[in-house]
């Protein structure tokens, strides 16, 4: 357990040092967020006024295409360097290979997501900090979710043909439940009331999607990158 | 080979017979002639679920086992998932046009067919298009959407009962059955014999391709 | 002169935006908030019971023959492939 959590830990400290020397993929993916809530504003709103529950949908919207984005890059940027065969070759446990991207890319989503929610709050005049706990909680479980299935996809694809748009293809369908039960329970938290108890219920199904996709997914890491 | 063709032309004779059968069966009162359609439509929604569930179970066994036949029957199973889907969402919102006045309602059981149609289609997008090793990876995406269905399901029915329910799938009354089983049993006949034909075309070209390697590296 | 044919071409595609532009003569009708129940669907938008079975039936048909279809094409060119190889190797 020890030694899973070290390598871990080191490829997520690896990750992290090559990121601040360049800010490459930490900059453009939060431009391509702000971004995608500009062009969804101006699709959506209508004479100045947001229809109800979009500023929640526009966060998680926001966040699953500039994840997207950043899964492929992220592991675009192990195959140019030619590191993910280092990677593979190195005398570790390959799931605790997957956790260590895996909380890259958590960490990755986390700063985006600041950035996000403060946007919508103030483009929409969403009430962020009406429930700040429930709305961390399910903004993490999400991306917790969301993150485990798309480490393993683009892990997955890294060497197949058309891998920038079978990334999407794949992860989208699958990370529907996560979409539905993250909108649902922002927009629950979002409302001039907040419905603390329909949130609570969202994030548990959000924490029980977490355990068993995170468990599939460190099982099946192996067989996946074995050649 | 030949007594998959006779099972075949027995299908087809079972399907050239079926609007006789289904004709003999009372007519549903509120809907009348329109019901009709549920004779192909659910048995269709209930062989797309077996054919996900089959794939799906295939493709455990094939990540896990890596036997190569158990990939060949996960394809074929994905393709005709997709082919009995594909039947259940045209035939059922051509029922709904005539039972609920819409083409598509945004109720649990529509989404969530149709999200695990998208997932067996991306699938075969990625047999198609992913290059070499997309068995294996194609594997890993059938087993994540296999255990997504109940998630898909859950997250759905909640999502839409929240708010206001704007229709329900009848309940069947048992005098319909005969045509029900008539039907169901030439669509499994179908898959059954279809799912052998796919498997016998994978396995050909896998011989195929052993024999071009052979030449290669005699 | 590429100036001129690229002047001239874009002059050819901006024209029909042009034309499409103007404003629009009246307000569309207002949209459909709920979906209506079968009984409240004026005359003229049913569609008879009869085209709607026709169409299903004649859909599964298609797509089930065409799976066979597809299918048996398929496999006639490997076998047809293998059977050349045989023929040539063995």
């Amino acid at each position: 357990m020890k030694a899973f959590l070290r390598v871990a830990w080191l490829v997520v400290r690896k990750d992290l040092t090559v990121e601040i020397r360049s800010l490459e993929i930490l900059s453009t993916t939060v431009f391509f967020a702000v971004t995608v809530v500009l062009v969804f504003s101006f699709g959506l709103i209508k004479e100045g006024r947001a229809p109800e529950d979009v500023a929640a949908a526009i966060l998680w919207i926001a966040m699953a295409f500039a994840g997207t984005l950043a899964l492929g890059r992220t592991f675009d940027r192990e195959r140019q360097n030619e590191t993910l065969r280092a990677l593979l070759l190195a005398p570790a446990d390959r799931p605790a290979l997957y956790a260590g991207k895996l909380l890259g890319m958590l960490f990755l989503l986390a700063l985006v997501e600041v950035l996000l929610v403060l946007l919508v709050g103030l483009l929409f005049q969403a009430p962020v900090f009406s429930s700040p706990a429930l709305l961390i909680a399910l903004l993490v479980s999400g991306s917790l979710g969301f993150a485990s299935v798309g480490t393993l996809f683009a892990a997955m694809l890294v060497r197949a043909r058309s891998r920038d748009v079978l990334l999407p293809i794949l992860l989208y369908p699958i990370t529907v439940p996560v979409m539905i039960a993250g909108v649902r329970g922002t927009a629950a938290l979002f409302q001039a009331a907040p419905d603390e108890v329909m949130a609570r219920f969202w994030l548990a199904l959000l924490l029980f999607f977490d355990a068993v996709f995170v468990t599939l997914a460190l099982w099946t890491f192996e067989p996946l990158m074995t050649d | 080979m030949s007594r998959i063709k006779a099972i075949l032309v027995m299908v087809a004779a079972m399907f050239v017979a079926a609007p006789w059968i289904i004709n003999a069966a009372p007519y549903e009162s509120t809907m009348g002639l329109v019901q009709k359609i549920f004779y192909f439509h659910m048995p269709s929604a209930f062989l797309f679920l077996i054919s996900a569930i089959v794939s799906g179970v295939y493709s455990a066994m094939f990540l896990f086992g890596k036997k190569p036949p158990s990939d060949w029957k996960a394809l074929a199973a994905a393709e005709l998932a997709l082919v009995f889907g594909t039947i259940t969402l045209v035939t059922g919102p051509l029922w709904a046009r005539k039972a609920w006045g819409l083409w598509w309602v945004w109720d649990a059981r529509l989404t969530s067919s149709l999200l695990l149609w998208m997932i067996f289609a991306a699938y075969l997008l990625l047999r198609r298009y992913g290059g070499p090793g997309s068995d294996k990876l194609g594997a890993g995406m059938a087993l994540f959407g296999m255990a997504n269905v109940p998630f898909i399901y859950v997250s759905v029915n909640y999502w839409r009962t929240l708010h206001p329910q704007t229709s329900v799938v009848p309940t069947l009354p048992v005098s319909m059955g005969g045509p029900l089983w008539f039907c169901f049993a030439a669509l499994l006949l179908f898959f059954l014999t279809m799912m052998s034909l796919r498997v016998r075309l994978e396995r050909q070209r896998a011989a195929l391709e052993r024999y071009y390697l052979s030449e290669d590296n005699p | 002169m590429r100036l001129c044919r690229a002047l001239v071409c874009a002059l050819v595609l901006a024209l029909p935006a042009v034309a499409i532009a103007q404003p629009p003569a009246q307000q569309p009708p207002p949209a459909q908030g709920e979906f209506v129940p079968l009984s409240q669907v004026p005359p003229n938008e049913q569609i008879p019971a009869f085209t709607l079975v026709a169409v299903a039936y004649g859909f599964v048909w298609v797509v089930l023959i065409g799976y066979v279809w597809t299918v048996s094409q398929r496999l006639q060119k490997v076998e047809r492939e293998l059977s050349n190889l045989d023929r040539r190797g063995a």
